[in-house]
């Protein structure tokens, strides 16, 4: 599953692991992220996340 | 005047007696912008001052080595209250390059030109050999900007932290066991809760990697250097990450003709419960810096507004917005308030502490005109319920 990277500060979304402490949970890929959804480290939308190539 | 930290490296900054505004954030006790200077085969400087003060910094190095000496500039953040001297020195420095993240040469090139600067970009494993020395550096992105890195002497087991475990406070002496230490660790709480109390989880990133670290000296940006008490500041980081909250309550308000302030003084006599620390905090002489202070490490807060306007009173609106962005976590509380015809004060406050992720205790406690004695009844058992809560996070801290 596609990663995306937060173009601010470098936090990786990693579908695999989703992001429970927000309740998104593990296999939850990016399209299916809520819009609301902030970077957990700096807080900025999903618009400021690039696609990040392994 | 100059103060070593080990032979050959010397604090070279800046004491600042005089600042008492720092963006916002109330400076009673000064600060100061430390830089220091490692000679060895290849010198270097790590982080300048605020540019005002530049030629102080200029000074302090001639006083020790040739301008011109300078191979090295090590930029650990481009914030103006250590990066806006750079521009001063890269002009006085004609060897130096400037050695930072990609992000912090962005940043740099936001602030000023830095057309005619050459660049060494490093990055977390990264090190550079200076001779004797070495430096080795840590990318720390959030703490506390995107662009932050630390930098760390192995030889000496010496981290300079920039703004990490900094305080605002001007001193003669140069380090923690030369000051009071209550003191230090009061204006050390101070600026984690006005500046990073957001970044607890990149500051819990950062705080893992250092623990790879052996680390004897901590030389943080502002304040005194931690040579005597590092692991105290850094076990006081590790709770300050959770916001650990000691069993104690604020009530915090603002009123127009005292019935918010009457309420307030009633929630606070329910919640001066055995065990408990109850502390009342009248928005109109306690700073935003005090509160996100006090804020840190309560368990519970009462936050009370009358209605003006329909809304809430505009410096509470203030006190709100900015607690907010500080995103204290683990808090429970509640709102209150009286209003004349409509509630919106209130409301408004209760809307804030939804926002701010607070664990609701009860609805707004809210009253018309002037509070009843039954009124003021509720407020004292809704002042029992902050208490409650603020002894079982006191117990938890005991497990």
């Amino acid at each position: 599953m596609q990663k995306w990277v937060c173009d601010v500060c470098g936090y990786v979304y990693d579908p695999q692991v989703g992001d429970p402490d927000s309740g998104i949970d593990p296999g939850t890929a990016w399209e299916d992220v809520p819009d609301e959804w902030e970077c957990p480290e700096c807080f900025v939308g999903k618009d400021e996340f690039s696609p990040l190539d392994d | 005047m100059n103060t070593a930290v080990f032979t050959g490296i010397d604090w070279v900054g800046y004491v600042d007696w005089n600042v008492r505004d720092f963006h916002g954030y109330d400076t009673p006790r000064g600060s100061t912008y430390n830089a220091y200077l490692l000679q060895d085969e290849h010198t270097a400087l790590v982080d300048t001052v605020k540019a005002p003060h530049a030629e102080r910094l200029l000074a302090n190095v001639s006083g020790l080595t040739d301008l011109d000496s300078i191979e090295y500039v090590i930029c650990n953040h481009a914030e103006p209250d250590h990066a806006s001297g750079l521009g001063r020195v890269m002009q006085a420095c004609p060897r130096a390059k400037v050695v930072c993240t990609e992000k912090c040469r962005a940043t740099l090139s936001g602030y000023q030109d830095t057309s005619a600067w050459q660049f060494h970009i490093v990055g977390t494993g990264d090190s550079l050999s200076l001779g004797a020395r070495s430096l080795a550096f840590l990318s720390t992105p959030m703490v506390h900007w995107p662009e932050s890195m630390m930098t760390y002497c192995p030889e000496e087991k010496l981290l300079f932290s920039q703004d990490g475990f900094g305080q605002h406070y001007a001193s003669t002496g140069r380090f923690d066991d030369q000051e009071p230490l209550e003191t230090v660790m009061w204006e050390a709480k101070t600026y984690y809760a006005n500046i990073i109390m957001w970044a607890g989880k990149p500051i819990g990133k950062a705080l893992e990697a250092a623990s790879q670290l052996d680390i004897d000296v901590i030389a943080p940006a502002h304040g005194v250097i931690w040579r005597s008490h590092p692991s105290t500041i850094i076990q006081a980081y590790k709770d300050w990450i959770l916001c650990k909250a000691q069993p104690k309550v604020l009530v915090v308000y603002d009123s127009m003709w005292d019935s918010t302030g009457r309420m307030a003084e009633a929630i606070l006599e329910g919640a001066g419960q055995e065990g408990v620390s109850a502390k009342l905090l009248s928005i109109r002489n306690s700073s935003i810096t005090l509160l996100a202070t006090e804020v840190l490490d309560a368990a519970a807060i009462a936050f009370g507004s009358p209605t003006l306007n329909s809304t809430l009173m505009p410096q509470m609106a203030a006190v709100l917005t900015y607690l907010k962005g500080l995103r204290p976590a683990g808090k429970a509380g509640f709102a209150f308030g009286s209003y004349g015809w409509m509630p919106g004060g209130p409301v408004a406050v209760d809307e804030y502490i939804k926002q701010m992720k607070f664990e609701l205790l009860r609805e707004p406690l809210t009253t018309q005109w002037k509070p009843t004695e039954q009124v003021l009844q509720e407020c004292r058992e809704a002042g029992e319920i902050l208490a409650e809560r603020a002894l079982k996070a006191g117990c938890a801290q005991d497990t």
